[in-house]
């Protein structure tokens, strides 16, 4: 409801990545040619970008919701304290929180999805997947974001969160390079990450691979799901109900 | 007492305890169905965690709490559904109107959308904000957004109200003007609990009362009882010349019930205050000016829970 005086904050939300898309993926597209997939194809480096893209949009939009906008609601609006007092618990809370998040991801990925298949980006009929993929992504970012958020003390704080985590995985997380580029203890980090496997599984869908890889992206964010939603009600319990 | 059965929410040897300290220390109340209780108690005195116990918004340590029949620890949701809480810091949503306010916290009671505009509208007149209906939170005044709080706590037809501190801050109108809709709310046949630490406030609004203090129970009864057991009738206020200040010793001695000395008043507990006046001008003590008054909850409450500042 809120939101209905924000639209344009979302707007910017569904602008960026298609700025990216178009800067990066066009501009760098054009002074390297084309990238090959791990089947041996090779595919423009927008088509090779946009995946990712589309990921990252899923995971910016739940995190920054979950973080910024979350963390004024838990801090100063105090406003779960007055959900608090109706029948409403936690857990509510955080999958509210949650489902708001993964609307504004469903969102970004249409948006993507449809100015990819206008570029002729799409390289499957499997990319239709990508949109409940996103989805999926945005539910484990937002997990996290739910989480992490109530760690944060003050508006400093976001910088963590922001500098040292979700930035540095934009950039390293086979978003704009096969991370095969790097040495092998990097790579190895890169695996780590829960943005490789989120790019990972939407660049298998929207090209065409889909094998035990992406079983395993699949597996993997689930897990990660699993732990940070029950870490980021155990921390808001904590946070609320004194 | 009423009888068990009666009360709305009962305590038996209720507990809070945070870490190492103890918010409430083994209390034992009754609120009756119907009326309104009184918490009164200086800062910190445990009023806001009894509070927060009975709205379900914060675990009792230990002890026994009953509300509206149910035990917060296992029916939390049911008996959150039945209450209006008004918390002690307002936390409307700035980002939403007026209305909207209520509309969405009829959101959270799952009061379908026809029921919620129809509520807000008659909230909205009974607390005086319908024509700011479509303005947003953030410009309104302080007694704006506490009568919107309180509107928003109405908005389930909650069967008992919690209003933790209603009128803090308020300036005297905005104050009356709560009072009476809560009077209002009050004759609808809702059960209101307050707590306060203004005096005025707690014998304009509460037919009983309980006295906290450092986490525990200290007096129970109505405003009356709690006068007339705990002060006399009247109270003779004088401001004797302060040169006089050594020599008084002793002078006022059996003119009242109790005296106290204040640094700038000497205040006499007696029955008849006229008379205790008489008696002084007779014993020839020089008095700069002097004041009949009526006992009131405030010296009730000065003389349980002290003078000094608790911090």
């Amino acid at each position: 409801m809120v939101y209905r005086h924000q639209w344009i904050v979302i707007a910017s939300g569904v602008v960026e990545p298609v700025l990216y898309l178009f800067g990066i993926g066009l501009g760098i597209g054009g002074l390297v040619g084309g990238v090959q997939l791990a089947d041996g194809r090779f595919v423009s480096y927008a088509a090779y970008v946009g995946p990712a893209l589309l990921a990252s949009a899923a995971m910016n939009g739940a995190v920054f919701e979950t973080i910024f906008n979350v963390f004024f609601k838990l801090n100063y609006a105090k406003t779960y304290e007055g959900i608090l007092a109706t029948p409403m618990g936690i857990t509510e809370i955080a999958l509210g929180e949650m489902l708001w998040a993964l609307m504004r991801a469903a969102l970004y990925a249409v948006a993507m999805l449809v100015i990819m298949a206008a570029m002729g980006l799409i390289l499957s009929p499997l990319a239709i997947l990508a949109l409940p993929a996103a989805l999926f992504i945005s539910a484990a970012f937002s997990a996290a974001g739910l989480a992490g958020t109530s760690y944060l003390r003050t508006v400093q704080d976001f910088d963590i969160p922001m500098g040292l985590i979700v930035q540095p995985m934009f950039l390293f997380s086979g978003t704009f390079f096969p991370i095969t580029a790097y040495p092998l203890p990097i790579q190895v980090f890169m695996h780590l990450t829960p943005l490789y496997h989120a790019v990972n599984l939407i660049r298998g869908l929207m090209t065409g691979i889909l094998g035990w890889g992406q079983a395993w992206d699949f597996a993997y964010l689930a897990a990660f799901f699993v732990v940070f939603m029950w870490l980021a009600t155990r921390q808001m319990e904590r946070k609320l109900i004194k | 007492m009423p009888a068990a059965s009666d009360a709305l929410v009962r305590a038996r040897s209720l507990t809070k305890r945070f870490n190492a300290f103890t918010a409430v220390d083994g209390i034992d109340f009754e609120v009756p169905a119907g009326g309104s209780f009184g918490f009164l108690g200086p800062n910190g005195a445990g009023k806001t965690s009894t509070m927060r116990m009975i709205a379900c918004a914060s675990p009792v340590t230990s002890g026994e709490l009953r509300v509206i029949g149910m035990d917060p620890r296992t029916d939390a949701r049911e008996i959150k559904a039945r209450l209006g809480v008004v918390p002690q810091i307002d936390n409307l949503d700035q980002e939403l109107t007026v209305r909207e306010n209520l509309e969405m916290y009829a959101r959270y009671f799952d009061i379908p959308a026809a029921v919620a505009r129809q509520r807000a509208s008659e909230l909205l007149e009974f607390v005086q904000l319908a024509e700011r209906a479509k303005d947003q939170v953030e410009p309104l005044s302080g007694g704006m957004k506490r009568r919107l709080t309180i509107a928003r706590a109405l908005i389930n037809e909650p069967e008992l109200v919690i209003l933790d501190e209603p009128t803090t801050g308020l300036d005297p109108q905005a104050r009356h003007l709560l009072w009476e809709r809560l009077y209002q709310l009050k004759r609808r046949g809702a059960t209101l609990i307050i707590t306060t630490h203004y005096m005025d406030e707690a014998e304009q609004l509460c037919d009983r009362l309980v006295v906290m203090d450092k986490a525990r129970i200290v007096a129970e009864g109505s405003p009356r009882q709690l006068i007339d057991q705990y002060s006399t009738r009247e109270v003779l206020e004088l401001r004797l010349p302060d040169a006089d200040r050594g020599r008084r010793n002793g002078q006022l001695d059996g003119l009242a019930d109790r005296i106290e000395e204040l640094p700038d008043r000497t205040l006499l507990y007696t029955d008849d205050g006229e008379r205790a006046l008489d008696a002084v001008h007779a014993r020839q003590i020089p008095v700069e000016s002097a004041l009949v008054r009526r006992s009131s909850l405030e010296d009730v409450f000065l003389r349980l829970t002290g003078r000094t500042l608790v911090e």
